[in-house]
């Protein structure tokens, strides 16, 4: 998966925390930014406005 | 079809359970891993798999916290540094235990027995002080709390009184022997390694209770100790093939998310009403891997069903419980609101 089969030992351990820590990183910024676009939209909806 | 190596179900599953525990830890500000790597063994997965995956959404669930507080609250670097001597010690040593342990085919019952325990013993605690006390009890973990106004409890005062060199500063005018330092990171190590869990609580417990640190100190070194602690040791856990990208990659894509709809909940509903559930739940998980130990030990198939319905079940109806109560209040803030429009 994403390439890093071929990998071995430490390099292979640090790819995959690598890859674990690119994933939190993306997840704040597509989050963060869809919650900035969509929080009061989705928040006026629930209220019924 | 398959996705990341499994079929899309699982994948699914993950990325709606990764939305459960989420939504859990944002709201109750702890719960995440601790419910995670016992939900992976009632799974069938094997205890260095799920402890590896524990870890893992630990590491990644600290980082996007960091970010999200991005001055990290009140940290005591050096405090922090020296603890995480003692925790990188102290997870290997945890994990060493858990392969020893597998190796003589016995990983899965110990880690399962120690879960058992742990989640009935957290959450019988919690549910008795929600009972017992609409103010909780415990530690209030409010990192803007002055450091000035914490006072430090006796245990730590008397901690603090030992002088075993060397003795080392800290942030707050107070000085203690670096080797009490080292055994609390040590025994949080431990934990972390063995389990698989941050180790928050049992970090800010200890760093109030025995190093005597004021609570938003606390608050913010335990956060970054966390980040080193998870990230040290999924590393090693990484290193030995135990982590799974295909379990933690879904599961980090629907927590982040449900991470943020339970934080943003904290506005709006109050944390003692649900506490109660939340503390149930815990129970439940509790039993849940007990029915699962059970069915295993015994082969009775039908424990596993119902393991899994009861820890997944719990999950579902407390996060639900918080999501239901904070769209209620939302309504409810407008109904007000058109009431008087006067204010």
């Amino acid at each position: 998966m994403f390439g890093i089969e071929n990998l071995t030992g430490p390099t292979k351990a640090l790819a995959q925390v690598g890859l674990v820590l690119l994933e939190a990183v993306i997840l704040y910024v597509l989050y963060g930014g869809l919650s900035s676009l969509f929080s009061e939209w989705i928040t006026d909806a629930i209220r019924g406005e | 079809v398959e996705v990341l190596g499994m079929s899309l179900v699982m994948v699914v599953t993950f990325v709606g359970f990764g939305l459960l525990i989420g939504t859990l830890f944002g709201f109750f500000g702890m719960g995440g891993s601790f419910l995670l790597t016992p939900a992976l063994l009632v799974m069938g997965y094997g205890s260095d798999q799920a402890v590896g995956a524990g870890l893992a959404f630990v590491f990644a669930t600290a980082v996007i916290a960091t970010m999200k507080h991005r001055d990290l609250g009140q940290v005591d670097y050096k405090l922090g540094v020296l603890m995480i001597g003692g925790t990188t010690v102290g997870l290997e040593i945890g994990k060493e235990l858990l392969n020893h342990l597998q190796e003589m085919g016995l990983g899965d019952l110990v880690l399962g027995i120690v879960y058992v325990f742990l989640l009935g013993g957290i959450g019988l605690f919690v549910t008795r002080n929600a009972l017992k006390d609409a103010d909780g009890g415990g530690i209030d973990h409010d990192a803007d709390q002055d450091v000035e106004d914490a006072e430090i409890p006796e245990i730590a005062q008397a901690i603090q009184s030992y002088h075993v060199p060397p003795m080392v500063s800290l942030k707050g005018g107070y000085t203690i022997s670096l080797w009490m330092i080292l055994l609390v990171g040590f025994a949080t190590g431990l934990l972390s390694g063995f389990l698989g869990v941050g180790g928050g609580f049992i970090r800010m417990p200890a760093l109030f209770y025995l190093l005597g640190v004021p609570v938003p100190i606390a608050v913010g070194t335990d956060l970054f100790e966390i980040v080193f602690s998870g990230g040290i040791g999924s590393f090693l856990y990484a290193l030995d093939g135990s982590i799974n990208l295909s379990i933690v990659m879904p599961l980090l894509a629907g927590s982040a998310l449900g991470a943020r709809i339970g934080s943003a909940s904290t506005s709006l509903v109050d944390e003692e009403d649900i506490k109660i559930y939340f503390g149930l739940m815990l129970v439940g998980g509790s039993i849940s891997v007990a029915a699962q130990q059970l069915g295993k030990a015994y082969g009775i198939e039908i424990l596993n069903t119902v393991s899994i319905v009861i820890i997944f079940g719990a999950a579902i109806l407390v996060a639900g419980a918080v999501v239901v109560s904070a769209v209620e209040a939302l309504r409810e803030e407008a109904v007000e609101e058109r009431a008087s429009p006067a204010d």
